[in-house]
C-alpha cells in the first residue's frame, strides 16, 4: 500500500461521488457541488499520476494542469452560480 | 511500509470519501457547503502527502476558499429572494420533482460502468513510470526560474497559462452579463465582518500573499496562490463595508481584469517579433519577464476573483440606469 494507490483509488471513489451526485441531485447548488467534487477527484489522479516516490521530484507538468484545472473550475463556478440566482430571481419574479 | 504515514494515508483518504458523500446527502446546504469546505482542505492535505505543495495551495486558497465564499454568498442571495433567510430553511430551494425509479438505476448503471473503467484503467496503469519531469530538470536552466511548476507554468507551457488567464476574464464578462438584470432589486446585505479583525487581518493577508508571489520563482507558490489570497482582501474589503464598489470604479476594475491577459500576450507577441518562438523568452531577460507577467497576473486574478465574488457590475441606483452600459 503506497500512498498513490490509496489516494488514486480515493479519488476515484470521490470522482464517482460526484458524478452520481451530478446526474441525480435535484437540486442546482447541489449539482454544483457534485460537479466541484468531480474535479476534485480528477485532480486527485493527476497528482497521483506525477508522484514518484518519497524521494523522488515529481513530475511537475501534470501539477501545472492541475492549478489550471482549478482555476478554470473556479471561473466555471462562478458563471453557473451567477445562472443560479438569475435563475431564481426571475422564477421569483414570476410567483409573484 | 508499515510506518505511521500509511496509517495517516488510510485515516485521511476515508475522511476524504466520508466528506464527499456527506457533502452530497446532508440535507441543509449550509451544511453541505460548510462540509465541502472542509473536504477541499483535506484533499488539499492529501495532495500536500503526495509531495505536490503548488496544487495543495491553489487549491486550499482558489478551490475551496474562493469557491466556498462564492458557494455561501449565492446561498444567502437563494435565500434572500425566497424570503426564507433567518429561518433554519431546511428543504432544497429548487422545486423537487420525483425522478421515475427506472432513470435512477439507469444513472446508477451508468456511473458504476464509468467508476469500473476508471478503476480497472488506473489499476492496469504502469505506476511511477518516467514521466515529463526528465525533460523539464533538463531545460530549467534555460527557464529563469528555478521552481519547476512555475517554470512549466510560465515558460514551457505558458499557452496553457494564458489561456487559462483568459478564461478567468471570460467568467467576469459572463458574470457582469447575467447580473446585470439584477441591479433593480437591492442588493442582499451580506453578513457582517467586525472592522477590528478586518483591521488585523488586512496587513498580513497582503504579505502573505505578496510572499507567495514572490517565492514562486524558486520554491512553491506563484501567481495564482499569491493572486487568490490577494482576493480574500478583496472579499474582506467587501464584506466589512470598508470599500463599496461604485459606478466610477468600473473603468479602474475593466483595466484591471485585462492588465493580466494584455501584458500577457504582450510580452508573448515582442518576443515573438524579435525572431524568436512566442513565449521563448532571451535568457538573459527570462526571470525579468517572468516575474513581470506574474506580478500584472497576480493583480487581474486578485481584482477578478474579488468581483466574480461581488458578483453585479456596480450600479449607483436603480433609477439611473440609462449609463449601465457605459
Amino acid at each position: 500500500m503506497t500512498p498513490d494507490l490509496i489516494y488514486g483509488l480515493t479519488g476515484i471513489a470521490v470522482f464517482a461521488i460526484g458524478l452520481v451526485g451530478a446526474l441525480c441531485a435535484q437540486d442546482r447548488l447541489r449539482r454544483v457541488l457534485a460537479l466541484k467534487l468531480c474535479s476534485v477527484g480528477a485532480g486527485f489522479l493527476l497528482v497521483v499520476g506525477a508522484w514518484r516516490t518519497p524521494s523522488a521530484a515529481p513530475d511537475p507538468v501534470p501539477h501545472a494542469l492541475v492549478i489550471t484545472g482549478i482555476v478554470v473550475m473556479v471561473s466555471a463556478t462562478a458563471v453557473a452560480l451567477a445562472l443560479i440566482r438569475r435563475l431564481k430571481s426571475l422564477e421569483a419574479e414570476d410567483d409573484d | 511500509m508499515s510506518d505511521p504515514f500509511l496509517l495517516f494515508d488510510l485515516l485521511l483518504a476515508g475522511a476524504v470519501i466520508a466528506l464527499a458523500i456527506a457533502t452530497l446527502t446532508v440535507r441543509d446546504l449550509f451544511a453541505a457547503i460548510i462540509l465541502f469546505v472542509i473536504f477541499g482542505l483535506l484533499s488539499a492535505l492529501a495532495w500536500v502527502r503526495l509531495s505536490a505543495p503548488d496544487v495543495a495551495l491553489a487549491e486550499a486558497a482558489i478551490g475551496t476558499g474562493v469557491t466556498g465564499a462564492l458557494l455561501l454568498k449565492t446561498l444567502h442571495h437563494l435565500r434572500y429572494v425566497t424570503g426564507s433567510l433567518g429561518t433554519n430553511a431546511v428543504e432544497s430551494l429548487s422545486p423537487v420533482q420525483p425522478v421515475p425509479a427506472g432513470v435512477s438505476w439507469a444513472n446508477a448503471a451508468f456511473c458504476g460502468l464509468i467508476t469500473l473503467g476508471l478503476a480497472t484503467a488506473f489499476l492496469g496503469a504502469p505506476h511511477a513510470g518516467p514521466g515529463l519531469e526528465g525533460l523539464v530538470a533538463e531545460a530549467m536552466p534555460a527557464s529563469g526560474v528555478s521552481h519547476p511548476v512555475t517554470g512549466v507554468l510560465l515558460n514551457f507551457r505558458a499557452y496553457d497559462t494564458l489561456m487559462e488567464v483568459v478564461v478567468l476574464l471570460a467568467a467576469v464578462i459572463a458574470v457582469w452579463q447575467i447580473e446585470r438584470g439584477l441591479s433593480d432589486a437591492p442588493a442582499p446585505a451580506l453578513g457582517e465582518v467586525w472592522e477590528g479583525f478586518a483591521r488585523l487581518t488586512l496587513p498580513a493577508i497582503i504579505v502573505v500573499g505578496t510572499y507567495l508571489l514572490w517565492k514562486g520563482s524558486e520554491a512553491p507558490g506563484g501567481a495564482f496562490q499569491g493572486g487568490a489570497v490577494l482576493a480574500a482582501v478583496g472579499l474582506m474589503l467587501l464584506l466589512s463595508r470598508l470599500y463599496v464598489p461604485r459606478p466610477a470604479h468600473r473603468a479602474v476594475a475593466r483595466w484591471a481584469f485585462v492588465l493580466g491577459t494584455g501584458v500577457f500576450a504582450g510580452v508573448a507577441l515582442l518576443v515573438a517579433s524579435g525572431g524568436r518562438v512566442a513565449f521563448e523568452y532571451p535568457l538573459e531577460h527570462a526571470k525579468t519577464l517572468i516575474l513581470l507577467i506574474e506580478g500584472l497576473v497576480t493583480i487581474s486574478i486578485a481584482v477578478t476573483l474579488a468581483a466574480l465574488f461581488h458578483g453585479r457590475e456596480p450600479v449607483a441606483v436603480p433609477a439611473e440606469r440609462g449609463d449601465n452600459d457605459a
